[in-house]
């Protein structure tokens, strides 16, 4: 490990602190070709998917995870949802001045580990600090690379009426994890993070229902905004039951507390999916069947009235979920 | 208007109590509630004890919640 | 399966109940913001008979703060070395020229808490700071603000000080009632406030007006069984105050919230954003307690109460003469991202509850 005590801009000038930053902490996880490139040709395929996302959160490390451990799950998981099998990655940080160094390796050797677990290698990196100040610590952008096996066509503009809506697991832990371990409300409990990668997840349950319509990950803004995105897409209205969500208690009672509402928290380690309702109860037994699935649920269905979610309550009532607007914000009154 | 939550009082130490919100743990002042004891339910309010709860209905209610996870459980049990 | 033991009726029962019991159009108010959330999230408009109207009242203390308040806060966390804290809802209010959240983008120090104890914590961990506690609320939260207060004296805390715009709800039920604006046949009163004043208060509204009032609680049971209370008095024609959320509701309240509300503060007449003074519908600080004044002690002085931004209609959505969809602002140029007027901007807001989980109906 590197045995320098805090980042310094130096580190992101290009000389020899950075050198020493690359060779004797990123190589020591990500390894390296040996060869220092500005970029990395890979092997072809025909179908091959992008995505990039950049990860900035506080406090870097929170219960079930780290924001290294995040930038792998966030990236691999918008591949698989696509359907795709995830390949390569980048990674970009923008560390700030003061930075400890021991927080960083920690950072790295989580990221590392992540990508090895999901199947992902890290290929390409870049490194820039910035000023005191300037930047929350450390934020990273991630890009990744996977390929699309011929037949998989997934599209959020393709469900139908009719269709089921699937759930990989329970709603809102990753959101008020984070929440909790970030602010001074002094609220503990059972609150970890959901962030997994799930490739393989994805992978049981396309072997099971090729023909799966769509899968999405609902991170930021939670369960019903992207369900809102997947309505809008495909021009359908989708009815959820309330008493189907698979809320853990310890995060609905938190939700509670704060006066927030766990739809709309967002989950790092779940997937949406839409499948014919043929296929509902295979795709459910696939999930189930698969650990990081244990907590599958169906959780509603889609209807014939244009872009709109309404959920049906335990009272017997019906709401519509309409798109927030920003952060829910911690309430009292 | 207000927000107020339920929750069972688990410890108390010099008017601070350890107040459990249906697995989720928050210490609570009980300067508005000074004769509230260990295992009574209380309303809490912006990090205050306000009232003590009949414990038959709050019972009902927990009892309410557990039917609940049971039947979330056993459906993926299923 | 074994059918549990059913106390009381279900959700369906009361539903069922309630249409058997209703013969003539109805107008029930309800003056408590969690109770609109909750009305409109279990979806319970949908579903009730149509002769059965809710109007919601004036019942989210941010939304009733006056802008001038917004002013006062924004006017202090411009001063060197003073941070403001206040709950959740109050960043995005608009005051006359911004918001404490947008004074927070431009790096002015706003800190959001749970419990205004948190920012006594604060201000004992940063003596170089002074921490402005916004000071909001009905009933509920005063007794917090006051135990608080009690607290920074006892702890002797130099640098903690509140902007007070504390709210009283049976005053202003009842300026609602004389002002006869709108038809109201009986009050849901609310559960959390009653926690602390207990049912007492509300014997006027009962005995003078001859208005019904059910105090109640906010699970969906709750809801139904205070309307079909209300109902039932209505349709008997008798006017008097019950208590349906007995299990957090004695007839007394709380006395030692009381008494701490009424060691620090004295009841005012206050201003109630878009609908106005009402007498003795305030709560300030006490002398005794003058010295927390932030606005004293730093010299700000409070605005007349400006008047609604153009076509606003906050003011007769507040006193239930209007509905939020029948303003022709709502969602049409007034949105929880950009709103025109307080009732969009709190969660607990009649047009965002609206907004957000439909009228139901």
């Amino acid at each position: 490990m590197l045995h320098d005590e805090t980042i310094l801009l130096d580190h992101g000038e290009g000389g020899a602190a950075t050198a020493r930053l690359v060779e004797q902490l990123f190589f020591q996880h990500f390894g390296s070709s040996g060869v220092p490139e500005d970029a990395t040709i890979l092997p072809g395929a025909e179908r091959i998917a992008i995505t990039t996302d950049s990860f900035v959160v506080r406090p870097v490390e929170f219960p079930g995870g780290d924001i290294g451990k995040l930038s792998v799950c966030g990236t691999v998981n918008d591949l698989v949802v696509m359907g795709a099998i995830p390949q390569y990655l980048t990674a970009g940080f923008l560390l700030e001045e003061g930075l400890e160094i021991a927080l960083l390796d920690r950072i790295v050797a989580s990221m590392s580990k992540t990508a090895q677990a999901a199947g992902v290698r890290i290929v390409a990196g870049d490194t820039k600090v910035v000023g005191k100040g300037d930047a929350d610590r450390i934020f990273i952008n991630t890009t990744g690379i996977g390929f699309v096996p011929e037949q998989r066509l997934l599209s959020s503009a393709s469900c139908q009426p009719g269709d089921v809506i699937l759930i990989s697991g329970s709603i809102g832990e990753h959101g008020i994890a984070v929440m909790v371990a970030r602010e001074s409300f002094g609220i503990s409990g059972d609150l970890v993070s959901d962030c997994q990668p799930l490739h393989d997840l994805a992978e049981a349950l396309l072997d099971a229902v090729p023909t799966v319509r769509c899968m999405r990950d609902p991170t930021r803004g939670g369960v019903a905004t992207t369900l809102l995105e997947i309505a809008t897409a495909s021009k359908v209205g989708m009815e959820l039951r309330e008493e189907y969500l698979p809320i853990r208690r310890p995060v609905q009672s938190a939700c509670d507390l704060l006066g927030l509402d766990p739809l709309y928290v967002a989950c790092e380690g779940r997937f949406l999916a839409v499948v014919p309702p043929e296929a509902a109860e295979r795709a459910l037994q696939a999930l189930r069947n698969h650990p990081k699935g244990a907590g599958a649920q169906i959780i509603g269905e889609v209807v014939d009235f244009p872009k709109k979610l309404l959920l049906k309550t335990r009272a017997g009532g019906k709401r519509p979920l309409i798109a927030l607007e920003g952060a829910q914000l911690p309430r009292i009154c | 208007m207000c927000l107020a939550v339920p929750g069972i009082i688990r410890s108390i130490t010099d008017g601070l109590a350890k107040v459990d919100f249906g697995g989720v743990e928050r210490e609570i002042a009980l300067d508005l509630l000074p004769e509230a004891k260990v295992g009574e339910y209380i309303l809490a309010h912006a990090g205050f004890a306000l009232q003590t709860l009949d414990v038959e209905e709050a019972e009902e209610l927990l009892a309410l919640f557990r039917e609940i996870e049971e039947a979330i459980d056993a459906e993926q049990r299923s | 399966m074994n059918e549990p033991q059913k106390s009381s009726p279900s959700v369906d029962e009361w539903y069922k109940k309630i249409d058997e019991l209703v013969t003539r159009p109805i107008q029930l108010m309800e003056v408590c913001g969690t109770h609109t959330v909750a009305i409109s999230r279990f979806g319970l408009r949908s579903r009730l008979p149509k002769q059965l109207k809710l109007l919601s009242g004036p019942g989210c203390p941010v939304c009733v703060t006056p802008t001038s308040v917004i002013d006062a806060l924004i006017a202090l966390c411009r001063l060197p070395n003073i941070t403001i804290a206040t709950f959740g809802d109050m960043l995005r209010v608009p005051g006359s020229v911004s918001s404490l959240q947008e004074e927070r983008a431009t790096g002015k120090q706003i800190l959001v808490t749970y419990s205004p104890l948190e920012a006594l914590d604060f201000a004992k961990a940063h003596p170089e700071h002074i921490v402005v506690f916004a000071g909001v609320g009905f009933e509920t939260t005063l007794p917090v603000l006051a135990a608080t207060i009690i607290r920074a004296r006892e702890q002797q805390l130099a640098n903690f000080f509140v902007v007070m715009s504390g709210r009283l709800a049976p005053p202003a039920m009842m300026t609602l009632l004389e002002s006869n604006d709108v038809r109201i046949d009986g009050f849901i009163c609310p559960g959390h406030v009653s926690s602390v004043i207990g049912s007492k208060p509300y014997e006027p509204i009962a005995s003078k007006y001859r208005v019904p009032c059910v105090i109640t609680g906010f699970e969906a049971k709750d809801i139904l069984e205070g309307v079909y209370l209300l109902v039932e008095q209505i349709e008997q024609q008798r006017a008097s105050v019950e208590i349906q959320y007995k299990r957090a509701v004695p007839e007394a309240g709380n006395p030692q919230a009381l008494a701490a509300m009424e060691r620090v503060f004295r009841v005012c007449d206050a201003a109630w954003r878009g609908i106005g003074l009402m007498p003795n519908s305030g709560m300030e600080l006490n002398d005794e307690f003058s010295a927390f004044d932030a606005l004293k002690r730093f010299g700000i002085t409070l605005p007349e109460a400006n008047a609604m931004p153009t076509g606003c209609q906050c003011g007769e959505v507040m006193r239930g003469i209007k509905t939020p969809p029948e303003c022709p602002l709502f969602g049409n140029g007034c949105t929880p991202a950009r709103p025109v007027g307080p009732c969009m901007v709190s969660t607990e807001g009649s047009c965002a509850a609206y907004y957000r989980y439909g009228s139901g109906e």
